[in-house]
């Protein structure tokens, strides 16, 4: 139970002049996290529907998603330190490029493997291609399209922790400050509230899934083994990679 | 490059300690999830019951999974245990769903057949079901391994050792060869790791091959 003493401490949440307290680093992690997603989605959601609905270049987007799923963040974060210098841009590059790979694959995947006779029909009555895309492949596609969310959402939670590593603010700062002090209390109040603002970000997305599918599809989704089994061989599953 | 073959017994020290952070939590989970998968595909329940506690576990962030375990599981913070058990758990997170799903997936006729040829349910287990697994099993254990190999550089950001060790001191004495080469390391090891996994599975599934084999087997008889 001393190990939790900091975490409840009032202190410790509001901070001081020149100790940032809990609820700031919390807003600061927050904050790294919205703005990494929304660029993130900005880049991949437009190019793995394109990729998705017109069927070229499918490879390429499931060999990217494998190839990053070796590449250790916390050395691209160092060598963007190195490279660009102190600051949010560096980190915030490599948040990106972290996130990049699941919204792909999940929208890429999502929008490839809408079953072809629902496509078909929506041409027989006479939708064009943008409409097809719109009203029938995306909605569709949504199931996996959020699951590609929560995944990168995690990751780029869990990674913005070590972006204290090189300078940024966020709750990694008191792992990293903890362990420099010598303050394991500190240490492990940090990590629980990373845990549990990954655990809340994935269980509010979950339920945004409940909210945003469309009844029929989730009871069908739950039943179509054979399409996650075949995502899972093509190796662009969304939901299995881990970053940090 | 140049710098790799400057500090070789370095380079050196720190591949093999990467290599047995990263593959002996792969081996651990993969021993651990073959029975928990198949477990979770007795009952209902039992299947909502692992594959959530799973899907839970794989949710904590690994940099706070190194942190908090030693208090849980008594060992001091710099414990290289505390990588292994981190890591583990992440391998079986990710490889319980994999075995349940691959499992599900075998036909129920092959099974019934199985069954009807006199195989008990160990053995049936042994020699029918879970061979026929071993691409879907293999397939997880890819994905695992890789992030397995990726996911201990983390821990050098609290001083653990391995390949991310040449990214911290790469980067507190700001040589950026030593971070770069850190990286291509990692990368590589990854590479090989993935393709032998992947050769081992075409030893594992002879009866998966491409058809280029199935058809000299075909002229030959």
């Amino acid at each position: 139970m001393t190990y939790l003493s900091w975490l409840f401490s009032a202190e410790n949440w509001a901070g001081g002049a020149d100790n940032p307290g809990i609820a700031q680093r919390l807003v600061e992690h927050l904050g790294y996290t919205a703005l990494t997603l929304v660029i993130a989605l900005v880049i991949a959601l437009p190019l793995g529907a394109w990729i998705g609905h017109s069927g070229r270049g499918g490879f390429l987007v499931v060999g990217i998603a494998n190839a990053l799923r070796a590449l250790p963040t916390l050395g691209l974060l160092v060598l963007l330190f190195l490279a660009v210098g102190l600051g949010l841009l560096g980190p915030l590059i490599a948040l990106v490029i972290l996130a990049v790979p699941p919204l792909l694959a999940g929208t890429y995947s999502g929008v490839a493997n809408v079953d072809p006779q629902i496509v078909d029909a929506a041409k027989g009555m006479g939708m064009r291609g943008r409409e097809v895309l719109f009203k029938v492949e995306l909605p569709n596609a949504l199931p996996l399209i959020i699951g590609g969310v929560r995944s990168a959402l995690l990751q780029i939670i869990s990674t913005a922790t070590i972006a204290a590593y090189v300078g940024l603010g966020g709750l990694g700062r008191f792992i990293l400050d903890g362990l420099s002090q010598r303050d394991f209390p500190q240490m492990i109040g940090g990590s629980i509230l990373v845990a549990l603002l990954a655990i809340v970000a994935d269980v509010v997305l979950g339920g945004l899934q409940k909210l945003l599918v469309s009844p029929g599809l989730q009871e069908r989704s739950a039943a179509s083994k054979p399409g996650r089994l075949r995502l899972i061989r093509g190796g662009a599953d969304t939901g299995a990679s881990r970053a940090a | 490059m140049d710098w790799v073959f400057r500090n070789s017994s370095l380079v050196l020290e720190l591949t093999g300690q990467h290599i047995v952070f990263s593959l002996v939590p792969v081996l651990i989970g993969l021993v651990l999830a073959v029975p928990l998968g198949w477990l979770a595909n007795r009952t209902r329940i039992g299947r909502s019951l692992t594959l959530n506690i799973a899907g839970f576990l794989y949710t904590l962030p690994s940099l706070a999974l190194f942190v908090f375990l030693p208090p849980i599981i008594g060992t001091r913070i710099l414990d290289p245990l505390n990588v292994i058990v981190a890591l583990s758990v992440y391998v079986l997170a990710l490889l319980v769903r994999t075995v349940a799903d691959a499992l599900n997936s075998i036909p129920s006729t092959v099974v019934n057949s199985a069954t009807a040829m006199g195989y008990r349910p160990g053995r049936r287990f042994l020699t029918v079901e879970l061979p026929l697994a071993v691409p879907v099993i293999l397939a997880g254990l890819r994905v695992a391994a890789v992030s397995s190999i990726s996911l201990v550089t983390v821990g050098s950001v609290i001083g653990f050792g391995g390949l991310g060790k040449m990214f911290t001191e790469g980067f507190q004495r700001e040589i950026p060869q030593e971070t770069i080469s850190g990286i291509v390391l990692v990368l590589l090891l990854a590479i090989v790791v993935d393709g032998l996994l992947l050769l081992a599975g075409r030893a594992l599934t002879p009866w998966d091959r491409p058809a280029r084999t199935r058809r000299t087997a075909g002229t030959a008889s």
